[in-house]
């Protein structure tokens, strides 16, 4: 009966102060809208690199020279393509070797031109790293042995250059030099913000004549098992190692790599939510700070309550639940409101956004735990008043 | 009159304030029976509030006894404080002190709440209880759609909604003009007489002092004089005490208990000598 009275008059007060209410919940809306896009966000990135970093084909190693730590200085590749030879009879298949030598570079085509990556490659690419193409063919072993000027274009870079014609046939000039469309890739999409269709795949030997290199960037395994993966790894370490005493080298599974990212976007996430979470406190701050003066302005109320038998308890419940209902419902609204402006963007952005439950469920907690929190001093102060003097309050 | 409702004896109470304390009450003994209808008179400043606050369990003496239907006041935690007032106070303020967003019958009903009656009982209760103050009519205004009289109708019904021992009234005609304050004044009368609650006035008015059958007049925080009439208004030592405001009053503690023993006779007959002023004219306020 007490705590029934309690919820009416709570409702009753806030209902009361409508913009007073609102303009108090405004803080905890933001705080826990925020912490709802940012998380969704966070979540929903974190999925689609790891799909993609899973989609690259199964039991993948990467081996590049240097350490593969975040804050690590790339390394000058001291590899060349006698070293990928040497890979390939560690491997003991070269159908499974692939390597990459990259540059940004203007790709052009009539009086249309495209900044972007061309790669140096093997023929062996597509099934190394499961890559399927929309049109055409890919590059084969006569195209890399002949260092012929043949190019794959990316699904974004042929929509570039090509926005009407049929790109196969035609001719791109990559820096400057004329290459043959043979191919064009199905398209990726966006990973990290980051448009996976725009580049450029050619002979990894026409690429070296391009820019006057023997380098190679790094070196792509495909492991025949998971279970030897990373002593296969172990073994081609340890014969580049070999062949270039001065250089240190990695050798990472994709297990690895999303180890890694997840955990730098894991951070990421935390330290966005962290900063939202501020401004849910700031929230809680401005309910502890309304509530205290709903407490001024209710003095007399409070006097003539506890005259007609109100127990300190029953203020103090009364308030309390003023407050868990100002932070809850503005919780709930916050909720409303990142749900869907996470929705929104999932949709209409290419920024990817996941709602998970866990995270509405935190942040509904912590807002009500904002409220028990700030509204537990006004409370008590409510129901400590002494009724002589609270009777007698203006 | 076989168990006091409420018992003061020798109580005292001092309010502290930035170091200088102020005695309001000096040592007060006193003993309100079941069904008595006291007046309390005095000066502005003089004690009245402070005595009704002690006397419902509003606020706790700084000295003394004070026994409440039978429960010593300083043996109770604040809740248990909360609950006697509950079950054995009810308090009419000058300032009516209704809910302003809240139903006559609601703000009657409030005292039930706390005593964890269940919500159709206690609208069914304060609604026969506003019938009983003749505002069974106005069951759903809310105190600004009713007249000041009106108001006071509602805190009266809310005061015996819970049927308590005491009816405490402090200056309950106050705010209101002589012909309303009047009704108010019959209706408690009439309350008091129909359901055998003591009812406790603070009043400034000496005919409504005369019409009590016990007259208590404070002064200086100290109980000048405490007199009995056999019937309001007869003759016999009522009679004189019309014109002339106790000047023979046996200074005594209420029920003739002895340790307390207040103000000198001397001192009580020197105070209440002359008029009391309506106002706080003479009084220390
Ligand atoms: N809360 C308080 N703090 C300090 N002094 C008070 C307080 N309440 C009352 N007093 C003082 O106690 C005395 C008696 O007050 P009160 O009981 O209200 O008198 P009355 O009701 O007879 O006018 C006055 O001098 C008043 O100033
Ligand atoms: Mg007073």
């Amino acid at each position: 009966m007490r705590v029934a009275e309690a919820w009416r008059v709570a409702l009753d007060a806030l209902r009361a102060n409508r913009m007073r209410s609102l303009l108090t919940m405004l803080g905890v809306i933001i705080g826990v809208a925020s912490v709802v896009i940012l998380v969704a966000i966070g979540t929903g990135t974190k999925q689609q690199v790891e799909q993609q970093v899973e989609g690259l084909g199964s039991n993948l190693l990467l081996v590049v020279p240097g350490k593969i730590e975040v804050g690590t200085a790339p390394v000058v590749s001291p590899l060349d393509l006698k070293d990928v030879d040497a890979v390939s009879r560690v491997v003991g298949d070269p159908g499974r070797v692939a390597v990459t030598v990259a540059s940004g570079a203007t790709a052009r085509a009539g009086n249309r031109s495209d900044f972007t990556t061309v790669q140096g490659v093997l023929e062996t690419t597509p099934s190394v790293f499961t890559r399927s193409l929309s049109r055409g063919r890919y590059l084969t072993g006569a195209d890399v042995d002949t260092s012929r000027r043949v190019a794959v274009l990316g699904a974004s870079v042929a929509r570039t250059l090509f926005p009407e014609r049929d790109p196969l046939g035609q001719q791109v000039t990559l820096a400057g030099v004329r290459f043959r469309v043979i191919g064009v890739f199905a398209p990726l999409g966006q990973s990290l913000g980051v448009d996976r269709d725009d580049e450029v795949h050619v002979p990894v030997t026409a690429a070296q004549r391009l820019w006057g290199t023997q380098r190679i960037d790094g070196i792509a395994v495909k492991a025949p098992d998971r279970e030897r993966i990373d002593q296969l790894g172990e073994r081609i370490v340890a014969e580049l190692s070999r062949r270039h005493p001065d250089t240190e080298f990695s050798a990472v599974t994709q297990q690895q790599i999303l180890g890694v990212l997840g955990d730098i976007l894991g951070v990421l996430t935390g330290v966005l939510a962290a900063i939202a979470g501020i401004s849910l406190l700031v929230g809680g701050v401005g309910v502890s700070n309304i509530m205290l003066v709903s407490v001024r302005e209710r003095t007399r109320e409070i006097g003539l309550r506890k005259a007609v038998g109100a127990r300190p308890r029953d203020i103090g419940v009364q308030f309390l639940l003023e407050a868990v209902l100002l932070t809850s419902i503005g919780g709930l609204t916050g909720m409303a409101l990142g749900v869907g402006t996470a929705l929104l963007v999932d949709a209409f952005s290419p920024i990817p956004a996941a709602i998970t439950w866990w995270s509405l469920a935190l942040a509904f907690g912590v807002s009500a735990a904002v409220g028990i929190v700030f509204g537990v001093v006004p409370a008590q102060r409510a129901g400590r008043l002494d009724p002589v003097v609270a009777l007698r309050a203006e | 009159m076989t168990v006091a409702a409420v018992e003061a004896v020798d109580v005292s109470r001092t309010y502290e304030l930035d170091g200088v304390s102020v005695s309001a009450l000096r040592g007060v003994s006193l003993t309100i029976d079941q069904g008595e209808y006291v007046a309390v008179i005095g000066p502005s400043g003089s004690g009245k509030s402070t005595l009704m606050h002690l006397l419902g369990g509003l606020d706790r003496p700084t000295g003394g006894r004070l026994v409440i239907g039978g429960r010593d006041v300083a043996s109770l935690t604040a809740p248990e404080l909360a609950t006697l007032r509950n079950e054995t106070i009810g308090f009419v303020f000058q300032a009516f002190h209704l809910l302003a967003r809240t139903s006559a019958v609601d703000n009657v009903a409030l005292p039930l709440v706390y005593r964890g009656v269940g919500a159709r009982q206690r609208r069914e209760r304060a609604a026969a209880m506003l019938g009983r103050v003749g505002l069974g009519h106005r069951l759903h205004h809310r105190p600004n759609q009713l007249s000041g009289g009106e108001q006071q109708r509602v805190a009266i019904a809310r005061a015996l909604v819970t049927e308590p021992a005491v009816l405490l009234a402090d200056e309950p005609t106050g705010n209101l003009d002589s012909a309303t304050g009047e009704a108010v004044l019959e209706l408690l009368e009439r309350l008091n007489a129909e359901s055998g609650v003591a009812l406790v006035m603070v009043t400034h008015d000496q005919e409504v002092a005369a019409r009590a059958h016990r007259r208590i007049a404070v002064r200086d925080g100290l109980i000048r004089s405490d007199t009995r009439h056999d019937r309001p208004g007869s003759a016999g030592s009522g009679a004189p005490a019309t014109l002339d405001p106790a000047p023979s009053a046996e200074p005594r503690s209420a029920s003739g208990s002895g340790p307390g023993h207040p103000p000198g006779g001397s001192g009580g007959a020197a105070g209440a000598t002359g008029r009391l002023p309506r106002t706080g004219a003479g009084g220390a306020g």
